[in-house]
Parts: C-alpha cells; structure tokens; sequence
C-alpha cells in the first residue's frame, strides 16, 4: 500500500509544481500579487510530498520491500542496513528522485532565505524552479516510476552492484547532485532577471552567494567520485576522462568561471550578458550531463540504464528549457553590455582571460565526449577520444591560466600600473621557477611533470600569500570573508595540480606473482606478502590478504586488500587496501591466486602526494563556501 | 544582433546531434545488425592469440574455423571498458559452469600489455583470446562496442547477440535455454 501511496505523492508534488511554477510567472508578469504569493507555501507543500515519497521508498528498502521492482533489482536481504538506504540512489529511478529532493530542498531554502527580496523577484525564481521541478517530476512519473511494483514478489532481490557498497559511494551521489541542483538557483535568478527585463546587478548579489554554495557542493563531490573510483576500482588512477566524469565536469567548468565572472557584474557591472549566459550554460550543462548518462546516446557503448524512450524525454525537456531560456536571452539580454570602461591592464581583463580559458576548457571537454556520437551520425567511422587527447588540451589551456592566478588579486579593477603586480610577483615567479630547475637536476628520471607541479604549486601559494599580506599591510583595509575564500581557493588548486603532477610522474606501480613470505620492493618500501586466508562478511566471502610493509627495516603499514564474492550475484569485488599519507599512499590490490601453494598475483602502488588531489579540491570547495558567507550578502537588498 | 543569437543557434545545433544520436541508437543498424548476423554463419576471422604473457603474433592464430564443431560464447571485451569489469563475474561464473566453451575477443586495445594487466588483475576466464586491437574483424562481427557477447552453435550460425554488459539475468534467461537446446557441452 505504502509505495503506492509514494506515487500519489509524487502526483501531487507534480501538480504543486504545476503550480509553483505557472501562478508566481503570471503574476508576476500581470503585476497581481495574489497569484505571486502561491510561490512560497507552494514550494513547501511541494518539497512536503518529495520528501514523504522519498521516505517511503527508503522505509521500502530498510524493510525488504522486495515487491517494488526497483527494490528487488538493487537490494537483498543480506545487504547491511547502511547500504540499504544508499542503494536508494544507487541506480537510476532511486538517484532521480534523489536529483527531484535535492532540488525540493533548494527551492525550500531559496524560498525560506529571500524573504528581503522583491516579490515579483522571488515569484519569478521559485517559478522557474518549479518549472524545472515539473520536468523531472514528469520525467519520473512517466519513464522511471521507483514505485514500479513487481509480481509475483520475489523472496530475494537481486542485491546492490558491489562496487557501490562503499561510504564513498553512499555519501557521493547526494553531495554531487546538491552541486548540479544548486546551479538551478543561479539559472532561476538569471531567467528571473530577463524576465523582468532589468538585467542590472541586483539579480548577481541576491544569487552569487547560492551559486559558490552550489559550486562548492559540485567541487566536493567531484572530489567524492575521484577518490572513490581511485580506492575502489583498484586502478591506483584518479580521474578517467569517461563520459559520466565528463558530464560533472562541464558544469564545474561553466560553473567556475560564472562565480568569477558574478564577482565583476557585481562589483563593476560589466560581463552583464556573459554572466547570464554563464547561469545558462552551467544549469544546461548538468541537465545535459544527466541526458548523456541517461539516455543512453553517449553510454550505448558502455549501456548504463538505455532507453530510448527516457533519452527523447530529456531531449524535449532540454529543448524546452535550455532553448527557451537561449530564446529568452537573444531577446532580452542587455543591448549595452558594458558596466564602467576598464582598461587593458585591469582586473576586469584579467577575469575575462580566466572566463575564456575556463568556458574553452569546457567546450574542449564537451566535443571530446560528444565527437563519437558525432562522427558516428555524419558515419565517419566509430571513434572513441581518450585521456591523451583530454590531458594535452586541458594541460594547454590550464599553462595560461595558472600563470595568470595570482595576478588576478593584485591588479585593481578599472585601470592598473601593469608595472605594481609584476614588481609584486615576479621575485616569486623567479624562485618558483628556480624550484623546478632544481627538482629538474634532482629527478632527471622524471622529466618534466615534477619540476612543473613543484613550480606550479609554489607559484600559486606565494602569489596568494602575496595578496594576503599586502591586504593585511595596507592599513584601514578589510580582509573579507569573500578575500578569505577566494584566497583559500586559489591555495586549493596550488595544493591540487602540485599532487597530480607529482603522483602522475612519480608514482611507482608494480605487478607481481609472489609467494607467500616473498617481499617486493617499490620506492623503497619493502612489502611482505604474509598469505591469504578466506573469512566471511555480512553478505560475501573473501580472501583476505596480509601484507607488511616496512622501510628500512622499520615497520611502516600491515595491509588487508580483499577479494570479496558476493553471495546474492556472485560479483567478485577487489577491495584495495591503502595506508594513506599526506607524502604517500601505500597502495595494495589482490590480483588473482596463480597456484594450489598460496602465490598470488600483487598489484603494489606507492603514490607520492596523491591525497593532494583532494585536499586541493576540499580547499577550493571551502574556498566556495566561505565566500558565500561574505557579510556583503547579508546587507539588506537595496542597500548599497 | 548575432551576438545575442549565437548561444541559442550553437545549442540547435548541438539538440540536432543529441536527436541524431537517440535515432542511431534506436537505428535498425545499429540494432539490427545482430539480426542481420543471427542465423547466419559467423563470419570468418584469422586473429592473433592473446595469451597471459608476451606479444601477440601472426604466427599463432585464432580462426573461426578452429572454434567449429562446438558451440561457443565469444565475449567482446576491452580492458578499456568499465562495463567489462562489471560483467567480468558473470562470464567467469559462466565460463567456470562448464556449461558452454567462452571466447574473448579483446577490442580496440592500445597493446597487449594493457590487456594483460586485466587479466592479472581480473583473472582470465576465457578458454582462447582473440586479439584484436585494430578492429580488423569487428567490422564483419557488426562489433560497435564492448561489452557485446554472442552465441554460436555447433554449426557456426550465430544465435544470439546482446549488447551491454551481461547480468546473471541475461544468462540465465536468455542465454543458458540456447546453450541448453543446442546440447552444449565444454
């Protein structure tokens, strides 16, 4: 009864929706204040059913509710009870209800934090989000019902794919789609703002604080998935340019470069149109990241959950909203795009730089991964584009940018003296760069990597420190929460290409057959291979191995990779064991067994400076949040 | 004017593919490519071996004409693929039944010793790889990703095709009752 009763909600959160969106975008378009006020108890009421439908499914998996199919499909009985309810998110019916709750909750607290804006303001936003609501409530309904029930009810479900019984797992989903969801808020006071026709600079204060919290839940995410895929896929690799890493990246791409280019239309009021366009493109690129996972256009190679029939859906929902909004922006952006005239040596200049290296860097992701599908429908052959080609052309647009960093901060908007920040950092540039000449002479083996991720690090952190001291040394002069932030950040990403250079160049990866009491050695660390022996789980059997590790004949790490064989589907899972360091991991996986006598095939990793990757990703994602903190947002909307 | 016209005509463009793209994977080609192929006799191919070590040579061939007289299951795969790794337990389930003989045909590799790696890793299930990087054969296969897996009976007729990764589901369902009515046996 109770799923059932889940579907009536989900009806009813439709018809909220509906609602949600079509009075407050009249209203607001007739001026009629009645029909503008529907938007915020609808948008409770809404959230309301979602989160009543959402428990229900939850309650459906907690409880073994194998007679809903998509319970049966993604759980079993033996499955612990953490995992039941992630596996709520863990295949497509459940993570879209997911995506439609995350996005109840941001319409809730949009709703619940804009009580100082303007009433046809916030009707416009809350009916744009609602709109957006509607197409995925829609969506659900009519292709992916998570209600769907199966009978007869199977006695047993068919259990969670074991790759995603992991707390990586559980919490990356939630946190990823918080970030995709967040940019509708930056997009609903984009479109709000074109509606009403006066694109000015109020509608980027009233949403840069919602789009860096939403940038900082996109990063973290991200960061969730690489760390996951590295420890779990036992490939000792970070990142792996496939199409659904790809489809998180464009958005964070767009999305970075809107936060910088928000900065500018509120402060300068130039980049006007580009900022709204920027809302646009960060908001279409996760509704597109979602069709190319979904629809199975760009997966048909790799099937994830095709179906044509969702993939069409998408398509016209995309159509719809991504093209009425571009409709929307030819015919209303602002024909006078500039705010105060900067010169060539400005701040303004600078951020426009980093706007285009950024929204470049995303094209580059976007063809790349959409050029098979391309090249297959103009029948050109079958081809598929690999990491070489996304590392060289990220790499190359990335060498400008990361030079250009920490001049950003130190040049003034409007008009600067090129000659103050070049006094200011070039001394640092020098060391830096000195830094990798020496690295260079130090590791002649390792070629360029290390030196440019060691001049890469060291120039991005003194240049920052360089801003925070002249701000500290200028007297009478705040230090923002905003300046806080952004410094934060940019040390992030000092922190972050620092450890994928290193890792990427100075990682060692060994494959071995060894027998028990047999040790190999990598990088100077000696791992002893003590055995395997079978022990039992929750839900699996495994071959649990030992491995000590020591250096120099000091004990460093024990190590317990396994080999698990889930009971329910029989899926053989290599769980790594890793002893993580901020210098190093230490990095063990079980291959196979290779004889009767115990020998086993090793596969051993020492990965220098690999938990830099996502300290740096952590920061920048801090970096987001504390800016999104700044007093300034806080003052009350027409202040100025 | 164009200026401001320009984002929405880039994102036509860009529907127009995405259109295109759910049309081809609906394209009776691309679907209908097994079917074309289903209850035909497998096409010939002449491949290097891929064994657990060492290069890959013409000197030491998999033809279809070796595979004759049994049934067999030839599994495309790639140590690229993500979905391989997923459906890697299903085929060392069903290769170890014993149920029917299981090929590999490892596709578009970048070189051996990637796949190699795989194996180490995964374990190797196969009873023969056939290895080829290139796609020489898969053209005539109608391969057009991995993981794709077909059955062939004893005569060499192709009776079955499925794209995507395979589920203890598809095996049991699909695949076990044509192994079963051909009489099978490893």
């Amino acid at each position: 009864m109770l799923p059932e009763i889940g579907q009536l909600a989900l009806i009813l959160a439709l018809l909220l929706a509906g609602l949600q969106a079509l009075l407050p975008l009249v209203g607001a378009q007739r001026g009629s204040e009645p029909w503008m006020r529907v938007a915020r108890p609808a948008a409770y009421a809404q959230a309301l059913f979602v989160a009543c439908a959402f428990a229900i499914l939850v309650r459906a998996f907690v409880t073994h509710d194998f007679s809903v199919a998509y319970v049966a499909r993604n759980s079993n009985s033996l499955l612990p009870l953490v995992y039941r309810i992630a596996a709520v998110w863990g295949a497509h019916e459940g993570s879209l209800l997911l995506w439609i709750g995350i996005l109840a909750l941001w319409t809730a607290a949009v709703a619940r934090f804009s009580r100082a804006l303007p009433l046809p303001v916030i009707a416009r936003v809350l009916g744009v989000m609602g709109l957006v609501s509607f197409g995925f409530l829609l969506f659900t309904l009519l292709t992916s019902d998570p209600f769907a029930r199966l009978l007869p009810m199977p006695s047993e479900g068919a259990d969670l794919n074991p790759l995603l019984q992991d707390p990586g797992l559980a919490m990356h989903p939630p946190i990823l789609y918080s970030g995709y969801v967040g940019t509708t808020v930056a997009f609903a006071f984009a479109i709000a703002a074109l509606l009403d026709g006066k694109v000015d600079a109020r509608w980027v204060r009233w949403s840069r604080p919602w789009t860096n919290v939403a940038w900082a839940l996109l990063t973290t995410g991200i960061a969730l998935g690489s760390w996951w895929a590295y420890y779990v896929l036992g490939w000792g690799g970070w990142w792996f340019w496939d199409p659904v890493e790809n489809a998180s990246f464009m958005p964070w791409l767009a999305g970075t470069a809107l936060i910088h280019s928000q900065a500018v239309t509120e402060k300068r009021g130039s980049f006007r149109g580009w900022t709204l366009l920027l809302a646009i493109a960060a908001f279409s690129l996760s509704l597109l990241g979602t069709f190319l996972v979904r629809s199975g256009v760009i997966t048909s190679v790799h099937a994830f959950a095709a179906d044509p029939a969702r993939g069409v859906f998408i398509l016209v929902f995309l159509g719809i909203v991504i093209g009425g909004s571009l409709l929307l922006y030819a015919l209303r952006a602002p024909r006078d795009d500039d705010g105060a005239p900067f010169a060539a040596a400005s701040r303004e200049t600078l951020i426009l730089a980093n706007n285009l290296l950024l929204t470049t860097a995303c094209a580059m992701v976007l063809a790349g991964t959409l050029f098979p599908l391309f090249a297959d429908a103009l029948k050109l052959g079958r081809y598929s584009v690999g990491p070489p080609y996304f590392s060289l052309m990220f790499g190359l647009l990335m060498a400008p940018l990361l030079l250009l960093v920490p001049f950003g901060p130190l040049t003034r908007w409007q008009r600067e003296q090129p000659s103050v920040p070049l006094k200011l950092l070039v001394p640092w540039l020098g060391v830096a760069l000195l830094g990798g000449a020496l690295a260079l002479v130090a590791l002649p083996g390792a070629w360029w990597k290390p030196a440019a991720g060691i001049t890469i690090g060291f120039w991005l952190l003194a240049g920052t420190a360089r801003f925070v001291r002249r701000r500290f040394a200028l007297a009478g002069q705040r230090f923002t929460a905003e300046m806080a932030g952004m410094s934060l950040a940019h040390t992030g990403l000092a922190v972050f290409f620092f450890g994928v250079l290193l890792t990427e160049s100075l990682g060692v990866q060994k494959d071995v057959a060894v027998m028990p009491g047999h040790s190999v050695e990598a990088a100077g660390y000696e791992f002893r291979f003590d055995g395997v022996e079978r022990i039992q789980g929750p839900n699996y059997v495994a071959d649990h191995g030992s491995i000590s590790v020591t250096r120099n004949g000091a004990h460093v790490a024990d190590l317990h990779p396994e080999k698990r064989q889930y009971l329910a589907g029989g899926q053989v899972m290599t769980n790594t064991a890793i002893d993580p360091g901020l210098r190093r991991d230490l990095y063990v996986a079980l291959g196979e067994p290779i004889d009767a006598n115990g020998g086993w095939a090793l596969r051993v990793y020492v990965k220098p400076w690999v938990r830099c990757i996502w300290l740096g990703a952590l920061m920048m994602a801090l970096g987001g949040l504390v800016t999104a903190f700044d007093r300034r947002f806080r003052r009350p909307a027409e202040a100025r | 004017m164009l200026r401001r016209v320009l984002p929405l005509l880039v994102f036509l463009a860009l529907a127009a593919l995405l259109a295109a793209g759910i049309l081809l994977s609906r394209n009776p080609d691309r679907e209908a490519l097994p079917s074309t192929l289903i209850g035909r006799p497998a096409p010939a191919f002449a491949l290097p071996v891929l064994t657990e070590t060492g290069t890959p040579s013409n000197a030491q061939l998999i033809r279809n004409s070796d595979l004759a007289g049994r049934p067999y299951v030839l599994n495309v795969w790639g140590s690229w693929c993500v979905n391989c790794r997923e459906e890697h337990p299903v085929i060392a389930a069903l290769a170890r039944s014993g149920a029917v003989k299981v090929v590999g045909y490892d596709y578009h590799e970048e070189g051996p010793e990637d796949a190699q790696r795989w194996l180490a890793q995964f374990g190797n299930p196969y009873a023969a790889i056939a290895f080829d990087p290139e796609g020489r054969s898969a053209l005539d296969w109608g391969i057009y990703g991995a993981p794709e897996t077909y059955f062939v009976d004893a005569k060499g007729i192709v009776r079955w095709k499925h794209v995507g990764p395979l589920t203890e589901a598809i095996v049991a369902n699909e695949l076990m009752p044509l192994v079963a009515k051909s009489g099978a046996v490893k």
